[in-house]
């Protein structure tokens, strides 16, 4: 078993191999962050830098902490006090930062594709911690990690993925990787936000949620992205609430052991009701603790040791 | 890699008299065995500690608990290493601070492991006493580091590799001196 990629741009191209070395990695680490000392000395004197063009909480206190535990330095940038407000491109930006000589860069870009762009030009490794609508590697990583530790076992289990797969890149990310490891993935959604085309990545199509619950193992939700309702791709928050959004009626038509899963952040009352974000069989908050862990073996698995021959 | 067997030192009875002459020595050296917990070094080390721990228990009555070290994240080579080095869990589910740990290896060599088991122990608690036994001591120390307790004291040559095999994982109980094929 064996990482054997030099960047981490996205889960299409891993093998299971790939896979279980990063959840296997992550497991051994997550014991770091119950210690009272939560830090180990193992990435000591590397630099990373947190990129990041889009707002995020999750992915980048979740990197951050992550390197802070593998004794790491970390820089964050943000856009809005950067110089890409003065007009700096992507590729000046990058070769700037570059030039301060880091090891890493964590990039977070709303243009598809971008973190690859940057990967065919920068020294560093590169980390896509999710761009545009294309994959969000580590959220899947971490979704996985915790439904294994959850259901010990992918044969025969069916996932369920609700929401606004069009834009979602944790759906892609998350269709590829549950495919790779054996689970049944059904994509629910209405079909402006769920186009025919989606089966080609593998995964069963439908647009009734009350009829693809029955037999659900883990149910995950997306986040609606309400400014998209503007953008007329459902009449009304009303009428998607009724049809889609998950309710006690509805969890009741899964699997009794059944899961929910959330990337966040979650709108209450609209892809979710509250009493099903906070109930026993949530694990929303154990994803976002588990983030740490996954991040924390990418860094370790990507930054670890010598420069070796890699797949990519 | 091809190599080559030079010699078996220890097989099942030497290695389990050498474990009983060492659980006697602990038991002179450690009073207050209540106080006392075992912590084994990844592979063998762990069973080698809880070998010990069964004899304590049998000669005494008294169960010392046995935790897990690995010892991965502490390395002072990892920057070098030329293969991905899988890190496994470190499971010691009980405190340490002011316990009399006793460290347990199957080699001592360089020292470098144990410096880096040490730095480990203290990131996870203040320990009152830290003890080493090694079932084999191979000499070329590269740090201040020496055993409490050894099993056996075996001079070799830096090309030999010792190998310490134990039934739980591999075939038999034994200690073999190993030299890799000429590299010509």
């Amino acid at each position: 078993m064996e990482f054997k990629h030099r960047h981490l741009l996205g889960i299409q191209n891993l093998d299971i191999s790939d896979i279980l070395a990063v959840l296997d990695t992550a497991e051994s680490l997550s014991e770091i962050s119950t210690r009272e000392v939560k830090k180990v000395p193992t990435l000591r004197g590397k630099t990373i830098v947190n990129l990041f063009f889009e707002p995020s909480t999750r992915t980048r206190s979740s990197f951050e902490l992550a390197a802070k535990r593998l004794s790491a330095d970390i820089v964050n940038f943000n856009q809005q006090t950067s110089s890409v407000v003065k007009g700096e491109s992507l590729k000046d930006t990058v070769l700037n930062l570059e030039a301060m000589n880091p090891d890493a860069l964590v990039i977070r870009h709303s243009c598809s594709g971008a973190p690859y762009f940057v990967s065919t030009f920068c020294r560093s490794h590169v980390i896509n911690a999710g761009d545009g609508s294309h994959e969000h590697p580590t959220q899947a990583l971490l979704d996985a990690f915790t439904i294994r530790q959850i259901k010990k076992d992918f044969k025969n289990l069916r996932v369920v993925i609700v929401g606004d797969i069009l834009h979602s890149r944790v759906a892609r990310s998350n269709v590829f990787l549950l495919n790779k490891l054996g689970a049944q993935v059904t994509l629910v959604g209405p079909p402006s936000l769920l186009p025919a085309e989606f089966e080609n990545l593998g995964a069963d199509i439908s647009h009734n949620l009350d009829e693809s619950l029955a037999g659900a193992g883990v149910i995950m939700m997306l986040r609606i992205q309400t400014e998209r309702q503007k953008a007329n791709y459902f009449p009304s928050i009303r009428e998607y609430r009724n049809l889609y959004c998950l309710t006690e009626r509805r969890f009741r038509l899964a699997n009794k052991d059944a899961i929910i899963m959330h990337p966040g952040p979650i709108n209450r009352g609209v892809e979710i009701s509250s009493e099903m974000a906070d109930s026993v069989k949530s694990v929303i908050l154990k994803q976002v603790e588990n983030g740490i862990a996954i991040r924390m073996a990418i860094l370790y698995l990507l930054l670890g040791g010598r420069e070796r021959e890699t797949a990519d | 890699m091809e190599e080559k067997i030079k010699a078996r030192v220890m097989d099942v009875a030497k290695i389990k008299r050498s474990l009983y002459r060492m659980t006697t020595e602990i038991l002179e050296r450690n009073r207050n065995l209540k106080n006392l917990v075992i912590v084994g070094i990844r592979t063998r080390g762990i069973y080698l500690g809880k070998r010990i721990s069964g004899l304590i228990q049998e000669l005494e009555k008294v169960d010392i608990p046995v935790g897990v070290l690995d010892i991965t994240l502490y390395r002072d080579d990892f920057a070098e290493l030329e293969t991905q080095h899988m890190v496994q869990k470190t499971e010691i589910d009980f405190p340490i601070s002011k316990k009399d740990i006793l460290l347990v290896d199957d080699v001592l060599f360089t020292g470098r492991t144990i410096r880096a088991a040490m730095d480990s122990l203290f990131d996870l608690g203040r320990p009152q006493t830290v003890q080493l036994l090694v079932l084999i001591d191979r000499g070329h120390r590269e740090l201040p580091i020496r055993a409490d307790y050894v099993g056996k004291v075996l001079p070799t040559s830096k090309r030999e590799v010792v190998q310490v095999r134990l039934s739980e994982i591999d075939e038999a109980d034994e200690v073999l001196i190993t030299e890799p094929a000429e590299l010509k």
